[in-house]
């Protein structure tokens, strides 16, 4: 008995929080997206009025999922997100693999330098490299300076509000999430693997093809969902980097709530991008447990 | 594929380099003595002068540093117990739950958490009356719980790689629970523990969207205010804050890592 009850101290504490700060904020937001907004504070109209412990008169509809079903910046918005983070996940696994190949491979002094420098801007706010990509970038940044001081271009170029930029800062943004897990597969592998399969012939590109690769799948799969997911609901990046045409829905959620005031309709985004994001999430979990 | 492939290791370069490229050049520049970013004018400090005499930043950074070190304080607490729970408690009512509540925060987008913490904080206020407005609670309570999520992962890692021998031999000596946690296990997974409680810090310290839903006015945070000068442009001053911050994350980084390595080396002289 005393058992149970020491058990319960250390699960119901941690258990209550997450329930009330996680789980129920979702159905607060489920709620007030079926509401309707008013011009009150706050500004969206009850859906449901309490008789004693009970709800009654409930007046929520859907009428904001029609609205976001039928105007095209919302549909485009999802649509652009899904694009964008799809192709810098891509991008990203290009780029890292090498990186994580390179690590896995070097002597243990190397390999522990090659690591501490993608751990480091891990650790290092996003919100700084992306005002450090900034810089680089403006019409008078550091590369259109520089390539008019050669005399490469004679005018600036437009580096800056552009889908390169809101893709690169991306891609630098996340890279290190994606590192991690392509290295910790790679690590796993066993080299007599490679070997075997060089003895019995195959090129170098063949075994990388058909040996490595494959093998690394866990990792590619686990790394390509940590950069993707992120990247669908990202709001920093197209707010500071994107176009005022770049519609991005964490951009467009923002809006909403912020310059728009329309809680219920900031509230029906949320949900839609959490049940589009409900499978590469599952994924992700499965992915991960696959891999311990 | 050879171990010394050109390629290859160009290609990885090319990774570093695109990491780090923009960070070097944005501490050069903090160096610059003219207010232009585009004109080099020589070497100088003055914008870290000028950096220590903004009040505003100041008294951000004050809020941030607040706000992060009880929010991992908070995490590191209950991150722990979540963390025992799932690698200790094979079967308890609701372990599926917790552990998929426990690992959501992490990959949640920013702008759902913060939205939903926001509404949720909107309708206690209503029903209980409390929390009365947003404000440095509410942003804790918000970290927090992401905070929690990570430092549970963390922990957990470490509990299960962990000999559960030791634990045994103190409860054949007599000895009772929450004796042994304290006296065996929390020492033995205190660098999990503190390597957690830095990254909830870092994460804290670090968070823009999720502070913007939940914070009130007088809490604001240093990337809040941050991200409001660089919609204006790029500044030396800012620049110069980002070096400072740049260079305690990496001697940070530097130094656990230092750190572990000789704590490992150790272990291997035994």
């Amino acid at each position: 008995m005393a058992q149970r009850l020491k058990r319960y101290l250390v699960i119901l504490p941690p258990f209550a929080w997450l329930l009330l700060f996680f789980l129920i904020p979702f159905f607060v937001v489920f709620q007030v997206s079926l509401a309707d907004l008013r011009l009150q504070r706050p500004p969206f109209s009850p859906i449901f009025d309490w008789d004693g412990w009970w709800p009654t008169n409930f007046t929520g509809d859907l009428e904001n999922y029609w609205f976001l079903l039928e105007d095209s910046l919302y549909i485009n918005s999802y649509l652009n997100s899904l694009k964008t983070a799809f192709f810098s996940s891509l991008v990203c696994l290009a780029v890292g693999y090498p990186i994580a190949y390179v690590i896995a491979r070097a002597t243990p002094n190397w390999r522990n330098t090659l690591l501490l420098l993608v751990i480091l801007p891990f650790w290092t706010s996003s919100l700084l490299r992306i005002y450090a990509l900034i810089g680089m970038y403006s019409t008078n940044g550091f590369i259109n300076t520089s390539l008019l001081n050669i005399g490469i271009i004679s005018e600036p170029l437009q580096l800056m509000n552009t889908d390169f930029a809101v893709y690169s800062a991306i891609v630098i943004t996340y890279l290190p999430l994606m590192i991690l897990p392509l290295y910790s597969t790679l690590q796993k592998l066993d080299e007599d693997l490679l070997e075997a399969s060089s003895d019995l012939g195959a090129s170098p590109f063949q075994s990388f093809w058909q040996v490595t690769l494959p093998l690394s799948a866990p990792g590619i799969v686990a790394g390509c969902l940590l950069v993707f997911i992120p990247a669908v609901g990202e709001y920093v990046i197209p707010a500071l980097m994107g176009g005022p045409g770049q519609l991005m829905i964490g951009k467009t959620l923002w809006t909403e709530y912020f310059n728009n005031r329309d809680w219920p309709l900031a509230s029906s985004v949320a949900m839609i991008m959490l049940a589009v994001l409900v499978i590469p999430m599952m994924w992700l979990r499965n992915a991960q447990s696959a891999r311990d | 594929m050879s171990k010394r492939n050109p390629v290859i290791l160009a290609l990885a370069a090319f990774g570093y380099a695109i990491l780090y490229i923009p960070i070097l050049i944005m501490i050069i520049y903090s160096f610059n003595s003219s207010r232009l970013v585009t004109v080099w004018a020589g070497w100088s400090t003055k914008w870290y002068g000028e950096l220590l005499k903004d009040g505003q930043i100041a008294d951000a950074a004050w809020i941030s540093l607040v706000v992060a070190f009880w929010a991992a304080t908070i995490g590191i607490i209950f991150g722990i117990m979540i963390g025992y729970a799932l690698a200790r408690m094979r079967r308890f009512k609701g372990r599926l739950i917790l552990s998929g509540m426990a690992t959501a925060p992490i990959v949640m987008p920013e702008v759902v958490t913060g939205l939903s913490l926001l509404l949720l904080f909107i309708s206690m206020e209503q029903i209980i009356g409390w929390p009365a407005g947003r404000g440095l609670t509410t942003v804790i309570i918000a970290h927090a719980t992401f905070a929690m999520a990570f430092v549970a992962v963390v922990v957990q890692g470490r509990l299960s790689d962990f000999d559960v021998s030791i634990e045994e031999a103190a409860m054949d000596l007599g000895a009772r629970q929450p004796w042994i946690f304290f006296t065996i296990t929390l020492p033995v997974i205190m660098p999990a523990v503190i390597a957690g409680w830095l990254l909830a810090f870092t994460l804290s310290f670090d968070d823009l969207v999720i502070a913007s839903f939940v914070s009130g006015p007088g809490s604001t945070t240093l990337p809040m205010l941050v991200f409001s000068k660089v919609r204006l442009g790029v500044t030396p001053e800012i620049n110069a804050l980002a070096t400072v911050i740049v260079a305690v994350v990496a001697i940070g980084v530097v130094l656990a890592n230092l750190f572990t390595l000789r704590n490992q080396g150790s272990d291997n002289n035994k």
